[in-house]
């Protein structure tokens, strides 16, 4: 759970905590560990507990049981100026004073951070907001609070990062350049940490990540370990030109399972390690194959998984 | 503590202040009804014109006991509650600066709306009264003005305390209500109904006591009896004899209101999980 490189690189350690709204317990003994300048993903169904434990990560909560240890100082006991001073949170509908232009936003929240006036200026061309820096943030869409938002976490050259749902309200455009914006945090070595429902955006994205359901943390890893766990295995998709049977026999000569045969269309469950082997004993056959299709695992199906009850 | 966080919010609250107008609003209504009482306040004999400033702080004393109040809760009533609500205020929570310093950076940033509209509108008034009818008794206005600003913060403080009672800023509202009431109308008439169910005979003690459990009535106390002739035309000569009623003791207790309030909401916003 620490990581393979050790408990001196660990940027949050989460132990075992808890938090209860009277009889309601909305997080139920959670532990987990970052590392410094990974980009750790938190998913889980709405009301899982995501947001109860995001806010206890952020010291806006504090733990029923537990104790979160964040930059070495236990936020759930001890407040840390210099803890928040280092660190940049984007919430999810991110509400700011709508009679403050967006400049005079990002330079009210720059001096409560002590950040230098210079940053707000940078901070704004970084998210495509220096146009629209004199509006009203009143008058702003959604995409463009949540671009002002972006830069408002990161204020202060901050080193851990905490993003709840970043890239809702932002179009396709928006959310790739944000994508772009956070790899060049992320190479600056500083640790992410993010809520997203849309899997599908994340998957490729982030170093591990953790499943939540009903208060409890269902999984963590990095994708490829989840699936595994889960034993979820790579799809190949073969359209056959002739002789189906022949390349029937290839497959399942490689290992892979034959998941269905539909006229020319042959799915074959390819076992994990073993895509290679199966695509060579294929090839051999390649004369009578129209196009193949390899199929992974998405996050969803990871997600799915475990919200079915999967193993840990 | 930081004085450079305090000192950031509390100007983001007095420019707000400033942008939406309230510092303006309401010097303009106090420099009208300064200059109103003042103009008419001969009228039941009769007579228009600028009255000097004696005549103007008794009958301002009066309007300010409800007018101050009122502003000074709805200025303050959501200055939490609002940002909860708006959802601004987790953001702010997550900053380097802790509870206290965001309590009392607001509660400066809201003051200094106060006392600039306080002095702007009084003020105003006041140099249009001395310029028509001299400076004799300005001193007592000056004090005045004091007063009327220290009657504002106090019940400013309360609004801020308030403003952390509650989850809901319709909640609040309904607080801002029963203070006002409490205070400027009910407060006084208990005390009444105290001395008449008593023939009078209550202690000095418990007498001063009560009129010091209420900041409207210590501002009353400090402009009335401030002024011999007003205090006697009052009947107020006898009771307020003492070190109890002396203006130290009054402004003393007048800061006490000042203070006990931003602490009890302090400590409760501490408390409040967000």
């Amino acid at each position: 759970m620490n990581g393979e490189n050790g408990l001196a690189e660990l940027i949050i350690d989460v132990e075992n905590i808890s938090k209860s709204y009277g009889h309601v317990e909305a997080v139920k003994g959670v532990s987990f560990a970052i590392k410094k300048g990974e980009l750790f993903g938190l998913i889980g169904p709405n009301g899982a507990g995501k947001t109860t434990l995001f806010k206890m990560l952020l010291g806006l909560l504090k733990p029923t049981t537990g104790t979160i240890r964040v930059m070495g100082t236990d936020v759930s006991e001890v407040w840390s100026r210099e803890v928040r001073a280092h660190t940049g949170y984007l919430p999810e509908n991110i509400a700011f004073y709508d009679h403050l232009s967006g400049l005079e936003t990002l330079l009210f929240y720059a001096r409560l951070k002590g950040a230098p006036k210079s940053e707000v200026s940078e901070l704004l061309d970084l998210v495509g907001m220096t146009e629209a820096a004199t509006r009203k943030v009143g008058e702003y869409s959604k995409g463009m609070r949540q671009r002002i938002g972006l830069a408002q976490a990161l204020l202060g050259k901050p080193e851990i990062l905490f993003l709840d749902e970043p890239t809702t309200g932002l179009d396709p455009e928006g959310i790739g350049a944000f994508y772009n914006i956070l790899n060049d945090v992320k190479a600056r070595e500083v640790t992410i940490v993010l809520t997203s429902h849309i899997l599908k955006e994340i998957q490729d994205r982030v170093d591990r990540l953790g499943i939540i359901g009903g208060g409890k943390l269902l999984a963590s890893g990095s994708v490829k370990e989840l699936r595994a766990a889960l034993g979820l295995r790579s799809t190949v998709r073969v359209f056959v030109k002739d002789k189906v049977h022949a390349v029937k026999e290839a497959a399942i000569k490689a290992g892979g399972e034959i998941a269905s045969l539909k006229e020319n269309l042959l799915l074959v469950n390819c076992p994990n390690g073993s895509k290679m082997v199966l695509l060579k004993e294929l090839m051999k056959e390649g004369h009578l194959i129209a196009d193949i299709e390899f199929h992974e695992p998405s996050l969803e199906d990871v997600f799915m998984g475990y919200a079915m009850g999967g193993e840990v | 503590m930081s004085p450079v966080l305090i000192s950031t919010v509390a100007v983001k609250e007095f420019k707000n202040s400033i942008r939406n107008r309230w510092i303006i609003g309401v010097s303009l209504i106090l420099a009208v009804m300064a200059l109103a009482i003042s103009y008419f306040g001969f009228s039941p004999r009769g007579e228009t014109g600028f009255g000097g400033f004696d005549v103007t702080i008794v009958s301002l004393a009066s309007l300010v006991t409800y007018l101050i109040p009122i502003i000074a809760l709805t200025l303050g009533f959501d200055t939490v509650v609002g940002e909860a609500e708006g959802k601004t205020l987790e953001l702010i929570l997550t900053m380097p600066i802790n509870k206290f310093e965001l309590y009392l950076g607001k509660f400066i940033g809201l003051s200094l709306s106060i006392v600039t509209s306080t002095v702007a509108g009084f003020g105003i008034a006041g140099a249009i009264i001395a310029w028509k009818s001299g400076t004799e008794h300005i001193s007592d206005y000056i004090f005045f003005i004091i007063s009327a600003i220290l009657l504002g913060l106090a019940f400013l403080s309360l609004a801020l305390m308030i403003s952390v009672m509650v989850k809901e800023r319709s909640k609040a509202i309904g607080w801002v209500i029963f203070f006002w009431f409490f205070f400027v109308l009910i407060f006084d008439l208990v005390l009444i109904g105290i001395l008449v169910a008593t023939e009078g005979k209550i202690s000095t003690f418990l007498f001063s006591a009560l009129l010091y459990a209420n900041p409207a009535d210590l501002f009353r106390l400090l402009n009335l009896a401030s002024i011999e002739s007003v205090k006697t035309a009052y009947g107020l000569a006898t009771i307020t004899k003492g070190k109890a009623f002396s203006q130290p003791f009054l402004y003393g207790g007048m800061f006490i209101w000042i203070i006990w309030p931003l602490l009890a909401g302090y400590f409760i916003f501490r408390r409040r999980n967000c």
